[in-house]
């Protein structure tokens, strides 16, 4: 009939109007300022920097590669590095400013950073009075610690910190390994000179050649990493790592 | 009283002769609805309240809007409005159209008896007005009603005919 | 205590014309009922937009102005206060006098339609005989400052579109009269407050014999407010100014209080055409219940005005805006058909007076026949073809 129709439309605004007094499924608005969502762990809005450790300078993971800088698809991220008093590059950002209104939280940078030093905050209240200066996030403001980390997404935190503990670990085994080698060589290399009288002049690259052969499998060991979302980064992560751990 | 009834006369002339001299055709339609307006407040003066009502519901309200839709659904040009009488010819069937119509109305205002003097206000109420429409007054309210909705059929079978036209072609 | 209740209006009235020497009091009391009507509905409409703004968020699952004040309560004041401080921009080309004067206009004809409406027992500012046929004259008036509020803004949409908004009006007139007819016809006055009066009285003590209680009167007030809801330009009969489709109709080329002025007016019309509804269908200032009559008859009418108001919110909130060519088709082939009937309905009502016993349930079944078989069969030529609607690429 007609009108049926009419009807039924208002019964639903009718349940509506209604079940907004007493039912919350019929009044899902949270009025924000005061009342807060919980946020949903994968909820992302800008970049920000992890620092280890208490001091957020020094402790910053980032060693200013730049990877993120070149695959930033707005070009949000400007960074400068450390130079040492000789004009050398240290591993750290002098420079590290992200423009908050160009950042459009695409998340490339965090895939591409090699020591999860970049990840993505869940701060969306960055409201300024300036919208030149006011936008920019400094090196200082974008340095937040692990521990802050770990209160916006502890799962990906706990993974990345596994991860990292497994790199430093298989590091400082290849490390000892490197090391052991070394002293086994040296060893080698004390008792050689017996053998030198007898032997060709030309042998004498052999032992020099062989401390190198076992440090290959080191090498080749984080590859098979149990960490799976960089299994591809690790690798990279590995090789620069041991000389910094070395001395 | 009399007052009263010369500022609405004056009211009701006026806006009509400002009608008339002015150039923007739809100011003259508003000011001719001002002077429409007026008559009602006649005879609200008058005392005939039912007919005063009738008056703006009818003029006001339909008579008006038939005259804006019709001016402004109508094509005109700054250039085509000629305010001089062209011919002589013109002139002429102006004035007599004018002159017969001014005549009619004269003789007839003249050939009513008026009372004159002070009469005794009429206490006539809606119901009485409804049961002499209703009961002497019949046919003529009945043949008003025939003559109206012939023209309101006639609209539409002019305006049904126009659109089948469209169609066919 | 009632009675003294119920004479209040009238008491201070008198109280405050008391002050005032003799010649001049039939002044002062006409002046009080003009200022009593700006302040009761001046502050009815501000309360009445905070109303519709947070039922409407209600109806859509949200809360709706809740941060000014306490419950949003000063949100009107905010917003007078905003309507007032803007710029009031007047185009170049535009008639300044006309455009100026429409939104006067149509506040003023929106007022002066209260004047004949029983707010209760003793509380009518002008008692006229020819009542019903007063408002409607002025209802029409305001017509005519819409066209003036779309000529004079020098903009061809805001004329086109207040010449929809014509083409609206006058079609919903007719059914708006059509539904009121049958009530003069029965009540045998055209004067509100013995229509009233004729709706007084109780079945048992229970049944109020309000017009809306009868068939004919039930398809009269049905009639009647789908055409005053399109008389009062309301969703979804919105079209002269549908803010998401036309800019804003008519109301294009103004700003501030002027804008504000034709909202003003907007809830002044449906205010007094939502009074005259109650006025001629749900009894006026009568009591639903014998007992109830402790209750002065003014909250009464106030308490059926804020119901009938809460409804067309309800209408608004659920209804999607109609197209021009189906709001002309539901008014002439769907409400006049339907109104017509209903005279005729009404017609046998009267005759049928004297019927009483098992004839009285004859009455009735055939009165509810007359309207309800038109109703059906009108609805479904009307819908043929048109339901249920396929979706081809929807699920």
């Amino acid at each position: 009939m007609l009108g049926s129709g009419i009807i039924k439309g208002l019964a639903v605004t009718a349940k509506n109007f209604v079940g907004s007094f007493h039912d919350p499924e019929r009044l899902p608005t949270v009025e924000y300022p005061e009342k807060r969502l919980t946020l949903p762990e994968a909820y992302r809005s800008f970049p920000f920097l992890v620092f280890d450790g208490e001091n957020a300078i020094d402790g910053l993971r980032c060693v200013a590669c730049k990877m993120c800088e070149n695959e930033c698809p707005p070009q949000c991220i400007y960074i400068i590095p450390e130079r040492d008093e000789k004009g050398r590059p240290v591993k750290k950002p002098k420079v590290f400013d992200i423009d908050l209104s160009v950042c459009m939280g695409c998340q490339i940078c965090v895939e591409v950073c090699p020591f999860d030093s970049i990840k993505m905050d869940q701060v969306f209240e960055v409201a300024a009075t300036n919208r030149f200066e006011g936008l920019i996030a400094h090196r200082e403001m974008l340095a937040k610690s692990n521990t802050y980390y770990h209160q916006i997404r502890p799962t990906e935190a706990a993974e990345v910190d596994t991860r990292l503990a497994e790199e430093k670990r298989l590091a400082e085994e290849k490390a000892k390994a490197a090391a052991a080698a070394k002293a086994a060589a040296a060893a080698k290399a004390a008792a050689a000179p017996k053998p030198v009288a007898t032997t060709a002049p030309a042998s004498a690259t052999a032992p020099a050649a062989a401390p190198a052969s076992p440090a290959k499998p080191a090498v080749a060991a984080p590859s098979p990493s149990p960490s799976s979302s960089s299994s591809a980064a690790a690798p990279m992560a590995a090789a620069p790592k041991p000389p910094a751990t070395t001395p | 009283m009399n007052l009263i009834l010369v500022l609405i006369g004056g009211l009701m002339l006026t806006a009509a002769a400002v009608a008339m001299s002015l150039r923007n055709i739809i100011h003259s339609a508003l000011l001719l609805i001002g002077s429409w307006l007026g008559v009602s407040f006649f005879y609200l003066w008058a005392g005939a309240e039912f007919v005063a009502f009738a008056q703006v519901l009818v003029y006001v309200g339909a008579v008006s809007m038939v005259v804006l839709f019709a001016v402004l659904l109508t094509r005109r040009d700054r250039q085509d409005v000629v305010v001089a009488p062209e011919t002589r010819t013109r002139a002429i069937s102006a004035l007599l159209v004018g002159g017969s119509v001014a005549g009619l109305l004269v003789s007839a205002v003249l050939g009513t008896p008026l009372a004159t003097g002070p009469a005794e206000t009429p206490t006539l109420t809606v119901k009485d007005l409804g049961t002499l429409l209703a009961g002497p007054q019949a046919a003529g309210l009945l043949i008003a009603g025939v003559i109206l909705t012939v023209a309101l059929l006639g609209a539409v079978v002019l305006a049904a005919t126009d659109s089948g036209k469209e169609d066919a072609s | 205590m009632t009675a003294t209740l119920e004479r209040l209006p009238l008491l201070v009235r008198d109280w405050i014309t008391g002050f005032f020497p003799e010649p001049v009091r039939w002044l002062v009391s006409g002046l009080l009922a003009i200022v009593a009507i700006l302040a009761v509905f001046g502050l009815y409409f501000a309360y009445l937009t905070l109303a519709e703004r947070k039922f409407l968020g209600r109806f859509q699952n949200r809360p709706g102005p809740n941060r000014t004040g306490p419950f949003g309560l000063l949100q009107p004041f905010a917003d007078a206060v905003k309507a007032l401080t803007k710029e009031d921009i007047v185009p170049q080309a535009a008639d300044k006098l006309l455009h100026f004067l429409a939104p006067c206009l149509v506040v003023a004809f929106g007022l002066i339609s209260f004047a004949v409406i029983p707010f209760g027992r003793y509380l009518i500012p002008v008692d006229l005989d020819a009542a019903v046929l007063y408002f409607f004259a002025a209802g029409v008036s305001s017509e005519l400052a819409l066209f003036m509020a779309g000529w004079a803004s020098h903009n061809k949409y805001s004329m086109i579109s207040a010449m929809r908004a014509l083409a609206q009006l006058i079609s919903y007139e007719l059914p708006l009269l059509l539904a009121v007819v049958p009530v003069i016809m029965l009540s045998g006055t055209l004067s509100t407050s013995k229509i009233v009066v004729a709706q007084g009285g109780w079945t048992f003590g229970i049944i109020p014999h309000w017009n809306v209680l009868t068939p004919w009167g039930f398809a009269g007030f049905f009639i009647f407010m789908i055409a005053a809801v399109a008389e009062t330009n309301r969703s979804p009969f919105d079209l002269p100014e549908a803010e998401s489709e036309l800019i804003a109709g008519h109301l294009t080329e103004y700003s501030g209080f002027k804008y504000a002025l034709f909202f003003m007016a907007e809830y002044f019309g449906m205010s007094a055409l939502c009074g005259l509804g109650v006025t001629l269908f749900l009894g006026g200032w009568q009591a639903p219940i014998d007992i109830l009559q402790v209750v002065p008859s003014y909250v009464w009418f106030m308490v059926k005005l804020s119901c009938v108001i809460f409804c067309l919110m309800w209408v608004r909130a659920t209804l999607l805006r109609l197209r021009i060519d189906q709001l002309t088709r539901l008014a002439w082939k769907f409400l006049v058909p339907l109104g017509l009937i209903n005279l005729g309905n009404a017609a046998f009502w009267h005759l049928s007076a004297d019927w009483s016993g098992p004839l009285q349930i004859v009455r009735w079944a055939i009165s509810a026949a007359v309207i309800v078989i038109p109703f059906v069969l009108i609805g479904r030529t009307l819908s043929s073809g048109l339901a249920p609607r396929t979706y081809r690429y929807a699920t």
